[in-house]
């Protein structure tokens, strides 16, 4: 080969996506188009996968045809594989990806030195047949390896890194190294090439506690930021799924007023309407405080608005659950049935929290749930690291958030936790909008549920403990009463109500018999009244006709006494001695 | 191997390059010394017939594949060392 002219043009600030979800964002926007790209990782670490996504992506989105060099696997088992992804090629496609097969033929016989000019000049060919814009190098330290030594390895890499800068091709050169620890790698003999490279990506497979964990990190990016942080991902049935962060720039998501009722009449009055749509809520307690049914509750409720629903139970089997609901009046039957709800059992997926994540998302993707129910979230922290299990709930709930879905998670507390945060290791109780709790009281020889809202963000919510009764008819709350400082509930509770009752009874007796009392007394003064008023009636009269007699008297006797005068003859006489004439 | 048969040699160059060169000039005294009067070499330049190197899988310069006898054979570099050569080519190490 002649010797490389200087490349063309170095300034290629545009990228080519790589249609991984996660590693654009991580990225911004994809590798260096034109340059190179080093990926290193162990055995099993998805190079080969990562490498081909990002050349179907090329094919199918970006109209950029790609070459596959096969230094490893025969490109008819890499596109068997490629075949389980179901990225589906179509044969149009498929003709735009050319495989070599460059496998080192174990026959092969080395005498002196050599160059790798042969495959260079009849990639060339192939690239402008093709107008490939996309390259692989799968493996290239096999390739490496047959040389003789290490100048001679430095010149042939240096060699291709040339020609594809020259040919202005988008590369990804895959490399095996066995560790992430970065100054091991370059202690390799192609340590060096990261150095080289424009972007450098590491690929992790680890097992901790027994649990796989898979992360990705991108080393170096000349000329663009990154997210310098491992992401963990894994390699899901659509190829590469990488958790990544949201970074600051992307778009808020639409934020709703809408309220979903908690499917407990009494709790949605707790909190002013209910919980808010796409909100994350979180319910702990011990274990048998009743949060699944709190959940179930939660699901009948939205079952019955339509809204379709994702129930991942982590406990038991989805029948299980629908039976244990029944038992408090919860009837789930008929929504699964008729296809709204959607019960997962997640005790047979196992697995390090990204799993769960990513399997959880994909089935409420396929089941478009517009509520999802994790029973519980703390398993997740029983699988592998805490770190990552922490990491794995945040990014539930930001997912959950720009989906707009309404999230509800249960988590078990440790009985002998505090009661009020709970020393687990899924500290997500920063993150959720609405935080119930649940607890138990011991008291007076049983045992009775408390609920209580811990938080509840952007609404008015009560501040007091309710008892938290199910019934086959389904879950109240009730006040609980507080004497002598202490808290009732249960049947200690029901006595006081009662007592209540009684006493409210007896009071109301009591006025009713005082009310009829005074109405006697009253009816009797009125009687009185009326007796007294006939009696002075009967008086007025009297003295009336006492009057009107003793005048007419003093007529009739001065008329007598005119009579007797007259018949007397008698001349005027003062009228003093009428009486002793008589 | 019998004396009268003939070897079909194909030998993949880049260009002018160094190493390509070399197997040229290794080649050509081989056949000189070991195989004279019955041998045939087809030069091949990479660079002017990519397509056919492609085809043929030559992925490293110089490569040099014995067409006949069969079966092929195939060995890369600059032929330097001529015991292995010769061995691999199964060609007598006794001049005639």
């Amino acid at each position: 080969m002649k010797p490389p002219q200087p490349p063309p043009s170095l300034a290629t600030p545009h990228k080519a996506p790589t249609g991984i979800s996660g590693f654009d964002a991580i990225a911004g926007g994809g590798l260096p188009r034109g340059r190179t790209t080093l990926l290193v990782g162990g055995p099993g670490s998805g190079k080969t996968v990562f490498a081909l996504q990002f050349l179907v992506h090329g094919v199918q989105h970006c109209k950029e045809p790609g070459i596959f060099v096969a230094l490893e696997e025969t490109s008819q088992c890499i596109l068997a594989n490629a075949d389980s992804f179901g990225w589906n090629i179509t044969p149009a496609q498929r003709k735009k990806l050319f495989f070599l097969d460059a496998q080192p033929q174990p026959d092969l016989i080395q005498s002196g030195d050599f160059d790798l000019c042969g495959m260079l000049a009849g990639l060339e060919a192939q690239a402008l047949a093709t107008g490939a814009r996309r390259i692989v190098f799968d493996a290239l330290d096999i390739l490496l390896a047959l040389l003789p030594d290490a100048a001679a390895q430095r010149r042939e890499i240096y060699r291709l890194h040339a020609w594809l800068l020259s040919r202005e091709l988008t590369a990804i050169i895959t490399l095996k190294a066995d560790t992430d620890d970065t100054h091991t790698i370059s202690q390799q003999p192609f340590g060096f090439m990261q150095f080289m490279v424009d972007c450098a990506v590491i690929l992790n497979h680890g097992v901790l506690l027994g649990v796989s964990q898979r992360s990705l990190r991108v080393q170096k990016y000349r000329g663009s930021s990154f997210d310098e942080n491992e992401s963990p991902f894994l390699i899901g049935n659509s190829g590469f799924e990488i958790a990544g962060a949201r970074t600051l720039d992307s778009v808020d998501t639409q934020v709703t007023t809408e309220r979903v009722s908690s499917g407990v009449e009494r709790l949605d009055t707790m909190l002013g309407g209910g919980y808010y749509r796409g909100a994350s809520v979180l319910v702990t307690g011990f274990s048998g405080t009743a949060k699944t049914t709190l959940s179930g509750a939660f699901v009948q409720a939205a079952c019955q608005r339509g809204e379709r629903t994702l129930f991942v139970s982590f406990d038991s089997e989805g029948g299980e659950v629908i039976r244990n609901l029944a038992s408090v009046g919860i009837r789930l039957e008929r929504y699964v049935k008729n296809g709204v709800l959607r019960m997962a059992s997640a005790r047979t997926i196992t697995g390090s929290a990204e799993t769960y994540l990513v399997r959880i998302k994909a089935l409420a993707r396929e089941h478009r749930a517009r509520c999802v129910v994790i029973d519980p979230v703390s398993t997740w922290s029983k699988s592998g690291a805490d770190t990552s299990a922490h990491s794995v709930a945040e990014r539930l709930i930001d997912w959950s958030k720009a989906d707009g879905t309404t999230l509800l998670c249960t988590r078990l507390l440790d009985e002998m936790s505090s009661p009020a945060e709970g020393s687990s290791p899924l500290q997500i109780s920063a993150q959720v909008d609405t935080w119930i709790h649940l607890n138990y009281l011991v008291q007076a020889g049983e045992r009775n549920r408390g609920l209580s809202i811990i938080k509840s963000r952007g609404t008015a919510h009560s501040n007091q403990v309710r008892e938290l009764i199910l019934s086959d008819s389904g879950v109240t709350l009730a006040d609980i009463f507080t004497a002598g400082g202490e808290v009732l509930m249960g049947t200690l509770r029901w006595e006081k109500e009662r007592a209540e009752r009684v006493a409210t009874e007896a009071a109301e007796v009591a006025g009713k018999l005082k009310r009829v009392r005074l109405d006697a007394e009253e009816a009797e003064l009125e009687v009185r009244v009326k007796s007294l008023q006939t009696e002075l009636v009967a008086k007025q009269i009297e003295k009336a006709l006492l009057l009107s007699s003793s005048k007419s008297r003093a007529g009739d006797e001065s008329r007598d006494r005119t009579r007797l005068e007259e018949l007397r003859g008698a001349d005027a006489t003062p009228p003093g001695k009428n009486g002793s004439a008589t | 191997m019998s004396r009268s048969v003939i070897f079909k040699f194909r030998l993949y160059v880049a260009d002018d390059a160094l190493n390509s060169a070399q197997a040229k000039a290794n080649l050509m005294a081989l056949c000189r010394t070991h195989l004279a009067g019955r041998y045939e070499v087809d030069l091949v330049d990479v660079f002017k017939e990519p397509k056919r190197a492609l085809m043929d899988g030559i992925f490293m310069t110089p490569t040099l594949i014995r067409i006949e006898p069969s079966p092929v054979r195939r060995i890369v570099g600059t032929l330097s060392q001529s015991d292995v050569v010769l061995r691999a080519l199964d060609v007598d190490s006794d001049p005639p």
